[in-house]
């Protein structure tokens, strides 16, 4: 599904990403986690197009995707979320879903059909599927924060994908919607064969969901595996608390 | 050889003034945020205050350079006052709002001038140490033109001292890469900030009254020196002095030159450098990005929604009304019906790029004018129909529109609106410099409709008609996909990109719609009023599409029908009861933004912000 060779990226000086090599099988669930400024971000902008690599190979569904900008990487049935939930705040929840169905069809340049009369059903199916479709006449402006965070998987799902890319899906929200939130989008991946790549903050969220940890630190791997092998790794151990303690087990949500 | 020197030290001259009201400009736009249209009408003022005061000064040496520093610090303080008094206030609104505020100061400076110094333009002898010409490679070079030359570096040097060595220069560098933490540092802002207001007009009315004894003071320097400033600005880089000092030489030069060469597409040939140094540098030669980079545009997201069956009803009943209207109004009402009905359609291809677009077009008379003269000349020279010329204005004005519309697409908040400025301004001159084609100043007349529409009835149900269409269209392009991309582009650019959808593109593609409209309405304009003038592209008109805009608010659709409905009547009006409407319209501005600085749009800001912000 998604293949990583030898991705690097330098800032000026600093090697923000040196060589990280990875895949993802279709239908996985993988956490790519690791301590604050481990090259996470950078990793994941690289992947979703926002950045260009300095070296090193990406390809998505046995197409090179290198260096492509995010729009072209979303045509390879690549679907996002984004860190701070991004949706359009002048249009309805409804309108939202409906504007990546509009998208993904390509047909974005009518200028006389009503763009809320086009793809109703799918729209509201999507939004059932997240739990949003009571809501989907509200503004998209004025939902609670984790309810755009639903809307935005509902908009992610629209163009069909075969891979998921979530940035720190669970940020800024409450402890319970977290785990509710990656349930949500751990069952509907599971039931359509989505592969998900997520970075992730919450240890309890990684370690329920994932079932594979990448480990990055100082831009490079240095652990994956099992939630189980990743958690008992002396060396995960090590760079997340400079001791030998079972990595989640105190401080999950902290 | 000599030719080639001559016309150097000609340009360098030139570049100094220019470079004294570009400095000041770029001074104050740093630390302030704010971009001050009426700096060219302190440049204007400086000017005049140096003709009267060196004029009551004794002769000689002294009294001009008297005159000329004392009309300086005039200036100045007239600035510190505009600040103190008026812009203070205005520094939380959106950008659009403060240039409107600061065109209004032109509009009232305009007529305030007139009043004060009378319509004749004024021009000032020289002391006699500064008359005389020196012999420079076979040819004469005045000695005035000297010290020109050797003004701008010496400034340039004044200016690097005052903010490298002084406390207060330090400040304002700090401020103006970040004046909120200078702030959080307990440096009172309101005081630094007329002090910078007070420099920047200075600077102003220093270059203004440098060059008085070159060039003539009078009425219409202040918005030929602003556009010019604005084009050095931004080719030198928002907020760089050496950047302004540079890109006046390039400018000043190039146009020394252009002048004696091709003195035709002088204007087309800053145009062109500006648009290379955009593409290949787009924050200008020396300037950074923007610290902050607030979108004009970004502020006016809120939900619209389409007509329900009573608005239809109501639509369809007032296009009745004005299609039976020539049945009872009489030739004058109807004059300002057709004029409503045209700026309509022009006031609404503007709302469509800066409501749902986001992209806020400060020079949208370049595409009404481009249509007006592209309809015009089709009559007059190819003599075609009527309706096959004004199919050619939307070509017309939407191929300007693709040229323009791809740099505006890459570029953000003031350098957008100084470029989409700076081509109105290029437009017009092009329109009274080109007097073969264009007919100059005297624009082209005898441009009637064709024989079977002359009836005032059909004619005006042709206007009619088109402007409708094009309205209509407008309004489904809106709430069709296109629309609803758009805002997504607007909205969340990186949601939209993540979606397969090139937010560039789709806003390049709104842009060239917008243009190609607002080309309809000009075309349709020359043909109701008979001919083309260089007015059409002015400035005014371009603020007037804001205005109409903004009076109706630019969150609802049908806001800027409104809006051009309100403000031709009340213009209307104005010009007819008083022969200071300028004064007038200039105070209505400024009382119409101070009295709601947040508008429509702040408030619509605020109610669609993000909860989690």
């Amino acid at each position: 599904m998604l293949e990583v060779e030898g991705l690097a990226k330098s800032f000026g000086g600093v090697r923000a990403v040196q060589g990280v090599t990875f895949s993802v099988a279709a239908g996985e669930i993988v956490a790519l986690i690791g301590p604050n400024g481990a090259g996470k971000s950078t990793c994941f902008n690289m992947l979703n197009g926002q950045l260009r690599p300095d070296s090193g190979r990406i390809v998505i569904s046995g197409r090179n995707s290198t260096g492509l900008p995010p729009r072209k990487v979303a045509r390879l049935a690549v679907g996002r979320t984004f860190q701070v939930a991004q949706t359009y705040g002048s249009m309805t929840v409804r309108e939202n879903v409906q504007m990546a169905l509009i998208a993904h069809r390509r047909e974005f340049f009518g200028l006389w059909r009503r763009a809320s009369d086009l793809h109703v059903e799918e729209a509201m199916a999507l939004l059932d599927r997240v739990g949003m479709a009571e809501q989907a006449d509200r503004s998209c402006g004025v939902l609670a924060y984790g309810d755009a965070k639903r809307v935005e998987l509902a908009v992610a799902l629209a163009g069909g994908p075969k891979l998921l890319l979530m940035d720190e899906p669970t940020a800024g929200m409450a402890p319970a919607e977290r785990t509710a939130l990656m349930a949500l989008a751990a069952s509907l991946a599971r039931a359509q064969g989505i592969a998900i790549l997520f970075t992730e903050h919450d240890m309890d969220v990684v370690f329920t969901h994932a079932e594979r940890v990448l480990v990055l630190d100082r831009g490079r791997i240095i652990a994956q595996g099992t939630p189980e092998t990743v958690r008992a790794d002396p060396a995960v151990r090590a760079v997340y608390l400079g001791s030998t303690a079972p990595v989640g087990a105190s401080h999950a949500g902290s | 050889m000599d030719f080639i020197v001559v016309q150097f030290l000609n340009g360098v001259a030139s570049a100094s003034s220019l470079f004294l009201v570009a400095s000041g400009l770029t001074v104050i736009f740093g630390v302030t945020r704010v971009v001050n249209f009426a700096h060219g009408s302190f440049y204007m003022l400086g000017a005049y205050m140096a003709y009267t005061l060196t004029s009551q000064l004794p002769r000689g040496s002294l009294g001009f350079w008297g005159g000329v520093i004392g009309a300086a610090l005039v200036i100045g303080l007239v600035g510190a006052l505009l600040e103190f008094v008026l812009l203070r206030r205005l520094y939380r609104a959106p950008e659009l709002f403060q240039l409107l505020a600061t065109f209004g100061v032109v509009l009232v400076v305009q007529d305030l001038t007139l009043w004060t110094w009378g319509p004749e333009d004024l021009l000032a002898s020289r002391p006699l140490s500064l008359r005389g010409a020196v012999d420079v490679m076979g040819r004469s070079v005045p000695v005035y033109d000297l010290v020109l030359i050797a003004v701008g570096p010496v400034v340039l040097a004044a200016l690097h001292l005052l903010f490298h060595k002084t406390r207060w220069g330090t400040l304002v560098r700090a401020a103006t890469q970040d004046r909120e933490m200078v702030e959080a540092l307990g440096v009172e802002q309101s005081r630094l900030f007329t002090a910078v207001f007070f420099l920047g007009s200075l600077l102003a009315g220093l270059g203004g009254a440098l060059q008085l004894p070159r060039e003539a003071a009078s009425l219409n320097m202040d918005l030929a020196q602003i556009t010019e400033a604005f084009v050095v600005v931004v080719v030198g880089g928002m907020g760089s002095i050496l950047g302004a000092y540079l890109a006046a030489l390039l400018i000043a030069i190039l146009q020394a030159f252009g002048i004696a060469i091709f003195p035709k597409i002088t204007l087309v040939l800053m145009f062109l450098v500006m648009a290379v140094v955009l593409a290949v540098r787009p924050y200008g030669l020396l300037g950074r990005p923007q610290a902050v980079a607030r979108v004009g545009g970004s502020s006016l997201a809120v939900a619209l929604r389409p007509a329900g069956s009573w608005s239809k009803t109501a639509a369809a009943v007032v296009v009745a009304v004005l299609a039976l209207s020539p049945l009872v109004l009489g030739d004058y009402s109807m004059t300002v019906l057709t004029e409503v009905t045209i700026l309509a359609l022009f006031a609404a291809s503007l709302h469509f790029l800066m409501g749902p677009g986001g992209v806020v077009s400060f020079g949208h008379a370049a595409y009404f004018g481009v249509g007006s003269y592209a309809v015009a000349m089709a009559i007059k020279y190819s003599g075609l129909p009527m309706l096959v010329a004004v199919v050619g204005s939307p070509v017309a004005a939407g191929m300007l529109g693709v040229a323009v519309g791809w740099f505006c697409v890459r570029l953000s908040g003031v350098y957008l609106a100084m470029l989409t400025l700076a081509v109105a301004q290029i437009v017009w001159s092009t329109a009274i410099q080109w007097d073969g084609l264009t007919g100059g100043d005297n624009g082209l007349l005898g441009i009637w409709p064709d024989d079977w529409a002359r009836g005032r009835w059909v004619f005006y149900l042709v206007i009619l008609t088109i402007s409708a269409g094009g309205i209509l269209l407008l309004r489904r392009a809106i709430f069709a996909p296109f629309g609803y991309a758009l805002r997504a582009a607007r909205d969340a650019p990186l949601r939209a990109e993540a979606s397969g959808i090139n937010p560039g593109i789709v806003q390049w593609a709104a842009f060239v719609l917008s243009s190609a409209l607002a080309g309809v309405a000009g075309g349709l304009f020359a043909l109701a009023k008979g001919g083309v003038f260089p007015t059409y592209v002015a400035i005014g008109r371009s603020i007037d599409a804001l205005l109409m805009v903004l009076l109706g608010g630019v969150a609802t659709v049908t806001g800027p029908l409104v809006g051009t409905a309100v403000f031709v009547a009340l213009q209307d009006e104005l010009s007819r009861f008083t022969n200071v409407w300028r004064f007038i319209l200039g105070c209505v501005i400024i009382l119409m933004v101070l009295a709601f600085p947040e508008g429509v749009v702040g408030f619509a800001a605020r109610w669609r912000r993000d909860p989690d912000a």
